[in-house]
């Protein structure tokens, strides 16, 4: 790594930044804050409250299910996503003219806007006019994610990885892009099987961009809102309502603007310690 | 260990090769003997490494034959060769301590552990490795690196050739010395072949008993580090071994006698050139020419002191003509003779010497 | 075994191309032939839908103010987040980790969390249902990433490239735009996709903040399958429409994203 020299001037450069962000990070995060701990009855009258709401939220039911459902859902798009990226990359050419075609079709559900892609899962999964839904009722399967929870899960969860696998695909193909072939060739004089090559070589050299992929993948499906919004709308009932579906309902839907605040916190800092637990444990080894 | 033999080995990169500049090797017929120390010089692009990976099976040549010993090579891969190859960069498994690092290609072959553990105690101790067995591969050096991929290398007790793909490029100079001292040593050691591939004159000089050099995916000579500078087989060796590098004269040729600018240099030995050769030039090395009270007339142009000997430049018309100087030797103020040594002096046609 | 091997890839992208040529079919498709009866492709084939879309201003301007504000978020994100890579790179000064840290965990923030704070702010500073407001707002996640991907990159380009263009007089302005913005652009490309790719798919804020007249396509379509009731042909062909972009933008990036990942920190 580059040493750097020490330039109090360098605080210009970032100034802008600090501006812009702080701008739009700072100001809602204190009207959150300040919401997080009033009681209002309309017409802008406030009262303090305290820590009422975030106790009120803490012991309330409702969140502990959806918090449930967004830690089940984000387990299970990760462990799906992950391993499968990283197959599809170590499947791809390595050169050739393959390899942009492979690219740019795969880039293409990332650049799809959020609710297009969840319009566009629910006209192709729904029972009666959608090729999936006809597919998977026509091996025998009664499927029908408007009224089944787990239908609705499984097309919620399969809409996922056809969202996001790409990401990983992207970031791990880089990840072996970046392996010298003498890795290989030494590898191959050394007799390794395809799993040692994978297990000691491929897999530690894409361990960072892993991690990036891990984190991504986990910040983005922790927040996820607008696709399993548009699909089933949180239900059947609220078996796919995850923690922003259900803050929004409460935000906006009912106007309930302490608890919601209270909730948004939590959520916020949720997201903040799990992000930084996964990367202080794929990062362990580097520190040595 | 083994003989290996390249009979008529070509190769080419492109699917439908038609120019011969698509050939990375034109045509190879070399023999490498058994425990021998073999340096493979040349200048980048020349097809070294090409050749290698012909060697150790990482390419299948698009023509010719591979033998080790009698045994025909050519379609067998790389892990049934027996070979070691040490790359131009380390390569280490990282997450590997040095010891896992040695172990794995015997491991590999499901060697018994005991015998595993032996071998790796003794490779670690030639390689001075072993207070540092149980450190992870990650955390070492560039040099300690590439003493643990040779050290994979050595760990099989079966190896028939190992191979140096420039294993010195990232290695600090001062350590590059020791490493290629050792690399000498466990060759007296474990006596292995060992191919050792550089554009280093003097790693190849100071490695090797026999120096094999390439130009252009062709071999031009193999021969002595003594042989390659005394009697260059190619003009091309000449001018890349030594510094400065061969003299190369043009001339005619009058009643046998080579004639440099209708100046007849005697001193040669009278040769015949083939019918048809459309350059001939007279090779001499700067180290074989003196003033002399009579010879080739020429005038001094600059001298160059380097310490221990001068590098003089002199001109006969125009061309160039350079010496290496003992300093007790004096040198002319502005213009005097050349002599230069009868033997030391070669006849080159096409490039390639005649004799 | 090894020959298998391209059928992993091939698969995977038949997968992905299976629900967009669903939409693409339903598209060309009419009404009555959606919801009457069940075709592979379209056999009444129209191009009504798209007709439609086309000649109606809240279609097309919904189109305009989408990539209004993405193409201002991009240059907005990207620019200010030059500078600041560069001095995250190259300077140690007074609060540098932790201002980083703090850009980062911006980018975890959900934005579900922001939105009726964001409605506020945004109204309060008069730029509510502009453009500008979505600019500015997609700014919060797009800003963290811009500057840490391009930290990345320039953290691999050599000091020396600086120090070199010191000696020899460039002033520093002159030797960031001259110099070494041309070294790093395939990072700059790559971290374009990006905020691009972010801002144009995110709805939940942009939707937050605009009303009529600056609402984006993305947002005119839920409006069409909310309120005129099963016009599935015309979201069909609208959904079509709003992956045009994207797809124009990474075959443009086509060849620099291979690699501009595998330099920078991505």
């Amino acid at each position: 790594m580059i040493d750097k020299t020490t330039n109090q001037r360098a605080w210009f450069l970032v100034l802008p930044v600090v501006v812009l962000v702080a701008f739009n990070a700072l100001i809602p995060l204190m009207t959150v804050v300040n919401y997080s701990v009033q009681e209002t009855f309309g017409n802008n009258v406030f009262f303090f409250e305290g820590v009422k709401w975030f106790e009120q939220i803490l012991h309330s039911e409702r969140f502990h299910d959806s918090l449930l459902r967004q830690i089940t859902f984000t387990g299970i798009i990760l462990l799906i996503e992950i391993p499968l990226g990283v197959a599809i990359a170590l499947a791809m050419p390595k050169r050739g003219p393959w390899v942009s075609v492979c690219l740019v079709l795969m880039a293409l559900p990332l650049l799809i806007p959020w609710n297009v892609v969840g319009a566009m899962w629910n006209i192709f999964a729904l029972p009666d006019i959608g090729l999936l839904g006809r597919m998977i009722n026509g091996m025998g399967f009664d499927y029908n994610f408007t009224q089944r929870p787990l239908a609705a899960w499984f097309t919620t969860i399969l809409m996922d990885v056809w969202h996001w696998t790409s990401l990983v695909v992207l970031l791990a193909y880089a990840g072996l892009s970046a392996i010298p072939d003498a890795y290989y060739q030494a590898a191959r004089i050394d007799g390794a099987s395809s799993w040692s090559v994978f297990r000691y070589i491929q897999l530690p050299k894409m361990k960072r961009v892993l991690t990036i992929a891990v984190l991504l993948r986990f910040m983005d499906s922790f927040m996820i809102y607008t696709e399993p919004f548009v699909l089933t709308g949180g239900g059947p009932g609220n078996s796919t309502t995850f923690l922003s579906i259900d803050l929004v309902k409460i935000a906006l839907g009912q106007f309930d603007l302490g608890p919601a605040a209270a909730m948004s916190l939590i959520y916020f800092l949720i997201i903040l310690v799990l992000s930084w637990i996964f990367y202080t444990l794929m990062m362990r080894n580097e520190e040595q | 260990m083994a003989k290996i033999t390249l009979d008529k080995i070509r190769h080419s990169y492109l699917e439908q090769p038609e120019s011969p500049a698509d050939w990375a090797l034109k045509q190879l017929n070399v023999v490498w003997s058994d425990s021998g120390a073999y340096a493979l010089l040349g200048p980048s692009g020349c097809g070294k490494t090409t050749l290698l990976n012909v060697i150790s099976g990482l390419l299948r040549p698009s023509a010719g034959r591979v033998l080790f010993d009698e045994r025909d090579v050519t379609d067998i891969p790389s892990d049934k060769r027996d070979i070691a190859q040490v790359f131009q960069f380390p390569v280490v498994y990282d997450t590997m301590s040095v010891y896992d690092n040695l172990a794995f290609p015997l491991r590999n072959r499901k060697v018994p552990e005991r015998q595993v553990k032996q071998r790796v105690h003794e490779i670690a101790r030639m390689l001075d490795l072993e207070d540092l067995l149980h450190n992870r591969a990650a955390h070492l050096t560039a040099d300690g690196k590439q003493k643990i991929s040779l050290g994979r290398g050595l760990v099989r007790s079966d190896v028939n050739v190992i191979m140096f793909d420039e294993p010195l490029t990232v290695i600090d100079p001062h350590l590059k010395w020791q490493l290629r001292s050792k690399l000498k040593q466990l060759h007296q050691e474990v006596g292995a072949t060992m191919i050792y591939v550089t554009h280093d004159q003097t790693e190849a000089l100071t490695f090797a008993d026999q120096v094999v050099v390439m130009h252009d995916g062709e071999v031009v000579q193999i021969g002595t580090p003594v042989e390659l500078f005394e009697k260059p087989s190619h003009t091309f060796v000449g001018h890349f071994i030594g510094s400065p590098g061969m003299n190369l004269l043009p001339c005619e040729i009058e009643n046998g006698l080579p004639s440099f600018f209708g100046h007849r240099l005697e001193t040669v030995r009278a040769v015949k050139p083939p019918a048809g050769a459309s350059r001939i030039e007279i090779g001499i090395r700067p180290e074989f020419i003196r003033f002399a009270d009579q010879g080739l007339p020429v005038e001094v142009v600059k001298v160059n002191d380097v310490g221990r000997y001068r590098i003089v430049e002199v001109a006969h018309q125009a061309h160039l003509i350079k010496l290496v100087l003992p300093e007790q030797l004096p040198v002319p103020e502005r213009s005097g003779w050349l002599a230069f040594e009868r033997d030391k002096t070669n006849v080159y046609v096409d490039g390639w010497i005649v004799t | 075994m090894k020959r298998a091997k391209w059928l992993v890839p091939t698969l995977y992208i038949l997968f992905l191309l299976l629900p967009i040529y669903w939409l693409i079919s339903m598209s060309f498709k009419t009404t009555n032939e959606i919801l009457g009866t069940f075709s592979l492709w379209p056999r009444e084939f129209t191009l009504n839908n798209y007709i439609t879309i086309f000649t109606d201003p809240t279609w097309y301007n919904g189109y305009f103010n989408s990539l209004t504000y993405v193409v201002a978020n991009t240059l907005l994100s990207v620019s200010v987040a030059l500078p600041a890579a560069y001095a995250f790179s190259r300077y140690r000064f007074l609060g540098d980790k932790h201002l980083f840290f703090w850009l980062l965990t911006n980018r975890m923030a959900p934005p579900a969390v922001f939105a009726l704070p964001f409605f506020q702010l945004y109204s309060a500073v008069g730029l509510f249902d502009t453009p500008m407001a979505v600019a500015l707002a997609h700014c919060l996640f797009n800003i963290p990433l811009a500057v840490w991907i391009l930290e990345g990159f320039m953290s691999g380009v050599p000091k020396e490239l600086d120090e070199t263009a010191y000696v020899d007089g460039y002033s520093f302005w002159r030797f960031f735009i001259r110099i070494f913005i041309p070294t790093i652009a395939a990072g700059i490309g790559v971290v374009m996709f990006f905020t691009f790719m972010f801002s144009w798919v995110e709805l939940l804020l942009a939707k937050t903040l605009t009303s009529v007249e600056a609402k984006p396509i993305a947002a005119t379509m839920t409006r069409t399958a909310s309120t005129s009731g099963y016009e599935l042909g015309l979201l069909a062909a609208a959904g079509t429409l709003t992956i045009v972009p994207g797809a124009f933008v990474i075959y443009f990036v086509r060849h620099h994203i291979a690699k501009g990942f595998a330099l920078g920190r991505v």
